[in-house]
């Protein structure tokens, strides 16, 4: 018991935050309208990219070639994510302002 | 914590401001006006952090090293994801959302995988392994390979690559799985000393197993809703990630994806009238409606000459296009059919289902692409309150968001799903390659309907000799 509510005394901070980040994530997005999804989606899909902070990190501190070799295939695929993510989503997007400018 | 220092400072705020921008440009993604500078914005927040991580980040008072392989690592994954992103078509959109949504969840496993012999010697001789930083590595491995496992397979789906395989069997083997993988999670926490670095690579293992037994037995069909899922796994994984590290960015931009994603993909589930417990056991296959009455039904065809006199002398037509129609790449030809009768003095308009497509508004973006002017897509309450006024309604590629069981057969697994009611209309015309039944594997009995027609052969085909026949008249 008294593990857990130290463990909770050293993360509370980080605690909070996802607290109110559960929240804000769902008011930011509930009236999307059903066209929006899919670009949502991979907008948010890219926004969780921001692992690659941790991959970074990771292989900046790596003093071994095992977590180099690891680190950067992990950065490698975390830009993979971020930078496919937004591009992918841009050209989506890209669509409906086409057709926004054809009115 | 690392003590102040300007350039600590400077890092904290670069995060704040990264973290406001995911937040704006979230929520300027969900409006139709604001939706590319949202996407936009998002990105700068992204560069932001990742920039001032590389310039600032300190950990026991050393800076980032290894600096040029982490430049060559962003460089191949920039030009590699910026290359992929471009050149693939825009139908092969969702698999190319769920490759990437898998990148994401294997970066989030590797950082578990090399964090692991790192937690502290004194953290675990104090409490053992049940401790913040073994559970939020162990949650981080668990979840990130999940996540990598099962968007590769919902790539494959949604790629044609990989069949579905629906057995009871493989649900129960899933149930059993999960209890399993927890069981070894909660064996791993209550080790005394550090676990030999082999059950950290079994405990990957069923992960990653895992991920491919969870999406497998789903169908084709509901890929949207997985991908979208996996999606919020991801932000969760990486939120573990922030936690681990204490970092603010990773923190809030991973909760942020894991909230607003659980929240997408319940309305995702919504759109098709069904729960997300339902998606993922899988109710569809198999089960029949309850009054499906076998017998006297008969199926008319039309001719392609027919097809296109009826077309050409009626005022008002409606095109439901499907996943068929984008399968086949008939968008194009769709569009022109539409310019040639609307030329002739035919009212043309479109009618979008909610889910048409491999993923809600993914029919938007193809007719778009097609150069369809915005105004002709109506959305489906439109669509059937102008239904009975319509001449023909043209079926392509399209089947379940059609289907008249929905509203009629309250046995039949899409009993309540909203679809477009293409049977008031006065004529109907279903472009289908055979009587093949649709994702959802169920009967239907629109194409039974007096009133339809069918004109069989591949969408594409079919749609470029229909517009020589109404050119010829």
């Amino acid at each position: 018991m008294e593990d857990a509510l130290q463990f909770f005394y050293t993360y509370r901070e980080a605690i909070f935050i996802i607290i109110l980040s559960i929240f804000l994530g769902i008011e930011v997005i509930s009236h999307v309208p059903s066209v929006l999804h899919t670009p949502l989606m991979s907008g948010a899909n890219a926004i969780h990219g921001v692992v690659i902070i941790g991959a970074i990190i990771v292989m900046g501190h790596a003093d071994n070639i095992l977590s180099m070799v690891l680190g950067f295939i992990a950065v490698v695929l975390g830009t993979l994510n971020v930078v496919g993510g937004f591009v992918v989503t841009d050209r989506m997007l890209e669509m409906f302002r086409k057709k926004k400018t054809k009115n | 914590m690392e003590l102040f220092t300007p350039q600590i400072s400077i890092l904290e705020m670069s995060y704040i401001l990264a973290s406001v921008l995911f937040v704006l440009g979230l929520k300027k993604l969900s409006h139709p006006a604001t939706a590319r500078s949202g996407n936009l914005w998002a990105a700068g927040g992204m560069f932001l952090a990742i920039l001032f991580t590389i310039l600032f980040h300190k950990k026991e008072g050393e800076h980032i090293g290894n600096i040029p392989w982490i430049l060559a690592a962003l460089v191949i994954g920039s030009i590699a994801g910026w290359m992929a992103a471009k050149k693939v078509k825009m139908t092969a959109m969702p698999q190319m959302v769920s490759l990437f949504n898998g990148m994401g969840g294997a970066c989030a496993a590797l950082i578990s995988m090399m964090e692991f012999p790192h937690i502290p010697d004194a953290l675990i001789a104090r409490h053992g392994m049940m401790n913040g930083e073994t559970f939020t590595i162990l949650m981080g491995m668990m979840i990130g390979s999940v996540s990598f496992s099962g968007s590769m397979i919902a790539f494959g789906k949604l790629d044609d690559r990989i069949g579905d395989i629906k057995s009871r069997w493989l649900r129960s083997f899933n149930l059993t799985f999960l209890v399993l993988l927890v069981a070894l999670l909660v064996f791993l926490l209550f080790q005394p000393e550090r676990p030999n670095i082999a059950w950290i690579y079994i405990f990957a293992g069923l992960a990653l197993i895992y991920g491919i037994t969870f999406v497998m037995p789903i169908g084709g069909a509901d890929m949207p809703v997985v991908i979208s899922l996996l999606n919020s796994f991801t932000g969760v994984a990486a939120a573990f990630g922030g936690f681990l590290y204490n970092n603010q960015a990773m923190l809030t931009g991973g909760i942020l994806v894991g909230s607003s994603g659980t929240i997408l993909t319940i309305l995702m589930c919504k759109a098709m009238n069904r729960s997300l417990l339902n998606v993922i056991i899988g109710a569809f296959g198999g089960s029949k409606g309850a009054s499906a009455e076998e017998g006297d039904k008969t199926v008319k065809e039309i001719s392609l000459s027919d097809a296109a006199v009826l077309l050409n002398y009626s005022q008002k037509v409606l095109i439901v296009p499907g996943y068929g129609l984008a399968v086949a790449q008939a968008q194009h030809l769709c569009h022109e059919l539409d310019s040639l009768l609307t030329s002739k003095g035919v009212e043309v308009k479109y009618g979008i289902h909610p889910v048409a497509g491999r993923m809600p508004g993914h029919m938007n973006v193809l007719l778009a692409e097609a150069d369809v002017p915005y105004e002709k897509l109506l959305e489906m309450e439109d669509a059937n309150k102008e239904m009975a006024n319509t001449d023909v309604v043209i079926v392509v590629g399209a089947n379940d968001v059609v289907n008249p069981a929905a509203e009629e057969d309250p046995g039949s697994p899409i009993y309540g799903m909203p679809v477009i009611k293409a049977w008031e209309a006065k004529n109907v015309i279903v472009m289908k390659r055979s009587m093949a039944k649709g994702y959802a594997a169920i009967e239907n009995n629109l194409f039974y309907h007096p009133k339809n027609r069918m004109l069989f052969g591949d969408a594409k085909t079919s749609m470029q000799k229909l517009i020589a026949e109404v050119k010829n008249l």
